[in-house]
């Protein structure tokens, strides 16, 4: 008996596949592409939010957030390796090339969600962990499970989890949700359709591969286009919203301005050209002006405030001479 | 009553591969941990900073 047993176990460790990824495997897993996005974003929700935290509890939130956008990705790639193997974009990621098992993709995203999730709330404040409890619920569960294979609107519901971020930030610091951070949600909420449509107009084949529901999959490029513009026309002003709530001045206003016109104009050359290599290259010229575009306005928004704090302190400093 | 051949069973054997990537990720966590107690230390200080800020104001 005991021998057949010895034998079974010989057998496993024959046959077992697991245990062959490396760090830099692991970290791949955490999309570290779409993590810097989501750091570059929560920091700026940090930075313009009203009072001020100490500076290691932001650090502290902004780990938090970042371990948790990781986490997502991990669990997105545990659930999605089946369609990932299929798509030239992402087949060389860790589950799908088979140098981490999709358990062990499990294990890791899980224990990174749940302790990013606890020592966001036992060290900054609860409604900041459960804004990113929820981040990771909405992408993992909502997206990736539901939406990404069901509907065209997977994007568009979905850009939901990566507009978040700014929110929590902004919560880790005020402990409370507020309509600028709402602003910022809204800004990244809407950059989100026209800027993964883009993308898809030209890896529209990849898609189809996969079997998901992209929207020029299934409605067609000419409705692409359609819901491009629409979108592109809705955000521009909604760049602008900072300026007029007034928690952005005249300079982000300006650029706000001038970029939005840019996105719109981008987004009616993808409209009119239809076929052929210029239609593929207005639809590259729009993704890439698209994560500019979102940049630049993010950028823009603590850097203004850090140049009116230096004039102020400026103005102060030569009051105080004068006086 | 346990047999012999059982308490001495290697059980999974890993490759050399295996066992060189399993050693890294081991030191890849516990530099993680050491960082992970570093922190709640410094915050921990930062808020007893913050808690003195407060009664002293």
């Amino acid at each position: 008996m005991s021998l057949v047993e010895r034998h079974d176990t010989t057998d496993i460790a024959a046959t077992w596949d697991g245990g062959t990824g490396t760090v830099g495997d692991y970290f791949a897993l955490l999309k570290p592409r779409v993590m810097s996005l989501v750091i570059f974003t929560a920091f700026v929700g940090i930075v313009l939010a009203p009072g001020g935290l100490h500076p290691v509890l932001a650090a502290t939130a902004l780990l938090c957030i970042a371990v948790g956008a990781g986490a997502s990705g991990a669990l997105n790639m545990w659930f999605d390796a089946d369609i990932d193997k299929v798509m030239s974009r992402t087949a060389n990621r860790p589950v799908p090339a088979g140098r981490i098992t999709r358990e062990e993709a499990f294990g890791f995203g899980m224990m990174l969600a749940c302790g990013s999730v606890l020592m966001l709330g036992l060290l900054v404040n609860l409604l900041s962990a459960a804004l990113l409890a929820f981040t990771i619920f909405f992408y993992v569960v909502v997206y990736t499970m539901w939406l990404k294979r069901s509907t065209p609107q997977n994007i568009v519901i979905g850009g939901a989890s990566g507009a978040l971020p700014p929110v929590i930030g902004w919560a880790a610091v005020t402990g409370e949700v507020s309509v600028e951070s709402l602003t910022l949600f809204m800004l990244i909420f809407m950059w989100t359709p026209p800027h993964f449509w883009a993308l898809s107009l030209f890896k529209s084949a990849d898609y189809q591969a996969a079997g998901i529901p992209m929207l020029p999959v299934v409605r067609g490029e000419q409705t692409t286009r359609n819901h491009i513009l629409a979108y592109s026309l809705l955000l521009a002003p909604i760049g602008l919203a900072p300026t007029f709530l007034g928690f952005a001045g005249p300079i982000y206003g300006v650029v706000a301005a001038g970029l939005g016109l840019a996105f719109v104009a981008l987004a009616v050359q993808v409209w009119r050209l239809r076929e052929g290599p210029l239609a593929t290259r207005a639809a590259v010229r729009l993704f890439l002006f698209s994560i500019f575009y979102l940049f630049a306005l993010f950028a823009l928004l603590p850097a203004e405030r850090l140049i009116m704090l230096a004039l102020s302190a400026m103005g102060l400093g030569t009051n105080g001479l004068g006086g | 009553m346990t047999d012999h051949t059982e308490m001495t069973d290697p059980g999974i054997t890993l490759t050399p591969q295996q066992a060189q990537r399993r050693r890294a990720r081991s030191i890849a966590i516990g530099v993680s941990l050491a960082a992970l107690v570093v922190l709640f230390y410094v915050v921990s200080m930062a808020k007893m900073g913050l808690n003195l800020e407060s009664v002293g104001g």
